[in-house]
């Protein structure tokens, strides 16, 4: 399944809406990647609220995602990660190390506009 | 098992004279009932068992342990027993009694029973040597249910007071806006950790918590896997978007938090909880100012 990417004003904005296989998250790595320059956008928001799991792979994508777009000029924020995941993650060692996270969307949001004004 | 041709006569005979000694051990027993329970009461109190109860309390337990005692030789059950000594369990555990007083006074009744039967059969070895045969068994097995019944009592009470302790949950509080502190006292547990990690994480979410004061100044010490569960702690809340100041670690803490080794880059800890909260205020953009009028008069 496909992950749909909205822009939004200066940010794009990932809804991740059901479990994706590795093609589909090597796939949202692309898409992300090439649009945040075409969209001259100044920051991704990639929502996992609806994801209930977050395998190896999963995370490693989303840690590659950051660092490519930070290359890319722009800050991404990973939002909605739910506790129970949140705590199996750390169990199991993928921490995200560098990744910013916020609870949801609008925290999300409000994190990369902070960061937009620190920048300007 | 007299029909069995297999039972040699004089298997038959020993068995049968076990239980007519037994039997005659009881009567001995009964007879000097009065004696024997006042020679134990006086060995219970010069051995200094039992501190925590009166002279009284002692007989008057003694005479009822006495009479289960014997009961329990001539009936060869133990149910009377076992529900009578879990029965006093319950009452003198409350009271401080330790394990080591409850086998003491039960090897006492052992010894004073033995010597009473020395005295009697003094004369007679060979009668003495099957006595002690027939008593013995019986009498450590006495004294087994005892002591079980007693140290099971005691981890029902422990059982229960830790469930209790664990009922008394710690809360998330909301001191400001997006500000919460969770105040740890007492031992931690890894079950209880686990329930800490739940509660917080999951009041971040509620409450939308931008800071977290995990104060741990009523925690004495903690070992390596709580301490990493913590450490996991601050790095969950980390990913729901959430920074955890740390406060109050002991010098133990610190130590063990050291021991097994946390990058300490990830970890944000200050000396106390005022401090904590300070800094909480700090990176929420809140500033605290003294009314003006308190300006004034200084």
């Amino acid at each position: 399944m496909e992950v749909p990417i909205l822009k939004q004003g200066r940010f794009l904005i990932a809804t991740i809406q059901a479990a994706l296989s590795d093609a589909d998250l090597q796939h949202l790595r692309r898409a992300l990647v090439e649009r945040v320059v075409r969209f001259r956008s100044r920051g991704v928001v990639v929502d996992v609220t609806a994801l209930d799991v977050m395998d190896s792979f999963a995370t490693r994508t989303l840690l590659d995602i950051t660092h490519m777009i930070r290359l890319r000029g722009a800050d991404t924020v990973i939002v909605g990660i739910q506790p129970e995941v949140a705590f199996a993650m750390v169990q199991l060692g993928l921490t995200l190390e560098g990744v910013s996270t916020a609870l949801d969307l609008e925290e999300g949001l409000a994190h990369l506009n902070q960061r937009a004004q620190e920048g300007a | 098992m007299s029909d069995k041709p297999s039972a040699t006569p004089i298997q038959r005979a020993s068995e049968e004279s076990a239980a007519g000694l037994l039997h005659e051990l009881v009567a001995h027993l009964r007879q000097n009932r009065t004696q024997l329970r006042e020679e134990w009461a006086n060995r219970i109190t010069e051995a200094q068992l039992l501190t925590a109860m009166t002279k009284e309390e002692i007989f008057a337990e003694a005479t009822s342990v006495y009479d289960n005692y014997v009961e329990a030789l001539a009936t060869g059950t133990f149910e009377a027993l076992q529900s009578y000594s879990r029965n006093l369990s319950e009452r003198i555990i409350p009271r401080g009694v330790e394990t080591h007083e409850v086998v003491g006074i039960v090897l006492l009744l052992r010894d004073v029973l033995a010597r009473s039967l020395f005295g009697k059969y003094r004369g007679d070895f060979t009668k003495l040597n099957r006595i002690l045969d027939a008593y013995e068994p019986a009498a450590n097995r006495i004294a087994n249910t005892v002591a079980v019944g007693f140290v099971q009592e005691r981890e029902r009470v422990i059982r229960q007071q830790q469930e209790a302790i664990r009922e008394l949950s710690t809360p998330v509080l909301q001191v400001r806006e997006r500000l919460l502190i969770l105040p740890i006292i007492g031992v931690i547990d890894p079950h209880r950790a686990r329930q800490l990690t739940e509660q917080l994480l999951q009041g971040i979410r509620m409450n939308r918590a931008k800071v977290v004061v995990i104060d741990i100044t009523g925690v004495a010490a903690m070992d390596a896997t709580v301490a990493n569960h913590l450490v996991q702690t601050v790095e969950a809340s980390r990913l729901l978007g959430a920074t955890v100041i740390v406060t109050g670690l002991s010098p133990e803490i610190a130590q063990t938090i050291v021991n097994i080794g946390v990058d300490l880059g990830k970890m944000n800890t200050v000396g106390d909880l005022q401090g904590g909260i300070e800094q909480a205020e700090r990176l929420l953009g809140y500033k605290v100012i003294p009314m003006p009028e308190q300006g004034q008069t200084n």
